[in-house]
């Protein structure tokens, strides 16, 4: 799955607005996440899932920031992801359905905040580029 | 009584929505739009899942993002679909059989793969999401992805 350069553009484009606000949107990722679909709580039992709480803030910037990182280097994401890709296959064992889910969830909030720019072109675009980050983090799942 | 010991009742399958859920769903729908909600929930999909294109052949030209943006056959299907979510949702206490004629059109005539549904469910929530931004609270949208997933149960149920 390669993303065209208009796709690329749309999601540097997005990508550089949601940047500068990791901590706020990466805490509401994961709190859409978790009401959307309870099952996914199951890898968080030590966390504080209250709305806001510094948990949810640190997880979700780290998840963001790799979803960024990875957007950096669109052609080649074992730039970014290799170690995370290692993480979730041997360590973390995320079921593989789930990232499908968070993509949801990223996906919700980035139309949620910036419905201007979510326009559907820029919707697909996300959406196949979160498809190809989950697709990368579970080559190694066997 | 003794008699109804024996046969006790069936119980009834109902899924449960708590006040809040049943609040949440009914404030987001007072403010769809079916006609401009739909036709942007349909675009989104053929859009983002180009695939699903195959289901409307006869609905002209979809060949780029613009053309399935202003095509009146995608328009037109799409308020279809969100009113007959609609209808869902002013019976949330019988899903099951507001959708089952629907069910087994989509089953028995259309052929149209259950995994569509929920495809369709989270452009919705996309489109919901764009249009009431923050009220569009982490609580209110788990209440709106249960009633997609109520909803596309509901609409698979006849499949098999």
């Amino acid at each position: 799955m390669t993303l065209t350069d208009a796709e690329k553009a749309a999601v540097l484009s997005l990508w550089r607005k949601v940047s500068g606000n990791l901590e706020a949107l990466g805490a509401e990722a994961l709190e859409r996440l978790f009401s959307a679909y309870p099952q996914t709580k199951s890898y968080f039992s030590q966390f504080d899932v209250s709305h806001g709480s510094a948990d949810l803030r640190y997880h979700g910037a780290k998840i963001l920031g790799a979803i960024g990182e990875a957007a950096l280097h669109l052609d080649d994401f074992n730039l970014a992801l290799s170690k995370l890709s290692e993480l979730h296959a041997y360590n973390l064992r995320v079921e593989p359905v789930h990232f499908q889910l968070i993509s949801h969830a990223v996906q919700t909030v980035l139309a949620a905040h910036y419905p201007e720019e979510f326009t559907p072109e820029t919707h697909a675009a996300w959406d196949k580029y979160l498809a190809a980050v989950s697709a990368f983090l579970t080559i190694k799942y066997r | 009584r003794s008699s109804d010991l024996k046969h006790p009742a069936p119980k009834a399958k109902m899924v449960h929505w708590t006040a809040e859920e049943k609040a949440a769903i009914h404030s987001v729908w007072k403010q769809v739009d079916v006609e401009k909600d739909g036709q942007e929930t349909l675009s989104r999909v053929l859009i983002t899942y180009p695939w699903t294109q195959r289901y409307f052949s006869s609905f002209g030209d979809l060949s780029n993002a613009a053309a399935i943006c202003n095509n009146p056959k995608v328009k037109a299907h799409g308020k279809k679909v969100l009113a007959a979510l609609g209808g869902a949702a002013q019976h949330l206490d019988n899903i099951k059989s507001t959708l089952a004629h629907l069910s087994e059109l989509h089953a028995d005539t259309l052929h149209v793969d259950p995994e569509n549904f929920k495809l369709l469910g989270q452009c919705l929530v996309i489109v919901l999401a764009r249009k009431l931004g923050a009220a569009f609270t982490p609580e209110v949208h788990g209440a709106w992805e249960k009633f997609v997933a109520v909803s596309c149960a509901a609409l698979s149920k006849h499949y098999n």
